[in-house]
């Protein structure tokens, strides 16, 4: 079939979902090649985790603010393991349940750091790790007030969503389902309106467990993926850092070449002209 | 001890009483534990002390002070 091959390239030259002409992944005035964001806790050894990061492609990397163990008895700062040359840190507030923790944490990862940048944490519930969004829009509004860059974690709620964009956040990232579960892209719906409402950036966060998950997420058309445990506790996380890293093109690539419609009847792709008598 | 001019400060570093030689300074008492200004946050009472400030910020008795650091998260 010399001619059908013929068309089905020449369709081929006509999709523009060439990465290199995809618009650039800005946040806050700062572009990034990589959609992919890793974090960098639950690794089972440093080692491993600096050639999964290196594995994702990722160049936003997320820190946590904890004390010094004045001890030596545990590990040395993560910043013994990334060269903050090689990567855009950003640090995080997890583990802060009210306003004034949440702004602590995050002045005092300005400090430590080397950037305006925070990935803004304010969580409600201890069981499902799920945001407290009331304390999550206060924050963002003090937080922006002092000059920072607040990539604000919060649920797959528009309106929340359009909240934290009114608050002056750099970027909202709403969850696929809850921290380190795994299960996956949840709402989908949730998260295609969030994308078409706001003009700041979408970044999913949380829930992702596999590569089909992350092109799933990025076939509805956000901006980017932050994950963790997906890589940390892969059996082979320097494997699954790749194969997330493919997942995250290949959805980005489907999002902009278009899906066809979905149809309830079948339609046969094998012309039914020219058939045998 | 000299005249009562070196004194011994007790304060709290990251929730724990310690004794440190004064009189001290937060560079002073980053030095007595063995950290690396560049790679500590110090916070004293609830303040952060910003890197240029720490050779000229005293420490008093029981001053809370807090030293942090960037480790894994997600």
């Amino acid at each position: 079939m010399r001619w059908g091959f013929s068309v089905y390239l020449s369709s081929m030259t006509t999709v523009h979902a060439d990465p290199a002409t995809d618009s650039p992944f800005t946040i806050a005035g700062r572009s990034f090649r990589s959609r992919l964001m890793v974090g960098t806790g639950k690794y089972r050894d440093n080692g491993e985790m600096s050639r999964a990061i290196e594995a994702s492609g990722a160049e936003i990397v997320t820190v946590a603010v904890r004390r010094v163990d004045l001890d030596r008895t545990k590990a040395e700062g993560i910043l013994h393991h990334l060269s903050p040359d090689q990567y855009f840190l950003l640090a995080n507030t997890a583990g802060c349940y009210s306003v004034d923790e949440a702004i602590r944490y995050a002045r005092l990862a300005r400090e430590a750091g080397f950037n305006e940048f925070v990935k803004l944490e304010v969580i409600g519930d201890r069981e499902t790790l799920l945001p407290d969004t009331e304390g999550l829009l206060a924050a963002t509004r003090v937080l922006v007030g002092e000059g920072f860059a607040v990539l604000a974690y919060t649920n797959d709620d528009l309106i929340t969503a359009l909240r934290l964009e009114d608050a002056g956040a750099a970027a909202v990232m709403p969850l696929a389902s809850p921290i380190g579960s795994g299960l996956g892209l949840l709402n989908p719906y949730g998260i295609r309106t969030i994308k078409s409402r706001l003009s700041v950036p979408v970044v999913v966060d949380a829930g992702v467990g596999t590569a089909s998950d992350a092109c799933l997420t990025m076939e509805q058309g956000v901006d980017g993926i932050l994950m963790n445990t997906a890589l940390a506790q892969a059996r082979d996380p320097v494997a699954m850092a790749s194969a997330m890293r493919h997942a995250v093109e290949a959805g980005r690539l489907a999002f902009l070449a278009g899906r066809m419609p979905r149809r309830e009847v079948a339609m046969p792709s094998t012309p039914s002209a020219g058939m045998l008598e | 001890m000299d005249g009562g001019r070196l004194t011994e400060l007790e304060i709290l570093v990251n929730g724990e009483p310690r004794r440190l030689p004064g009189p001290a300074t937060a560079a002073d008492l980053l030095s007595h534990l063995g950290l690396d200004p560049r790679a500590v946050v110090v916070e004293l009472n609830r303040q952060i002390v910003r890197r240029p400030l720490l050779g000229a910020t005293a420490l008093a008795d029981g001053d809370a002070v807090e030293l942090v650091h960037f480790v894994g998260g997600g």
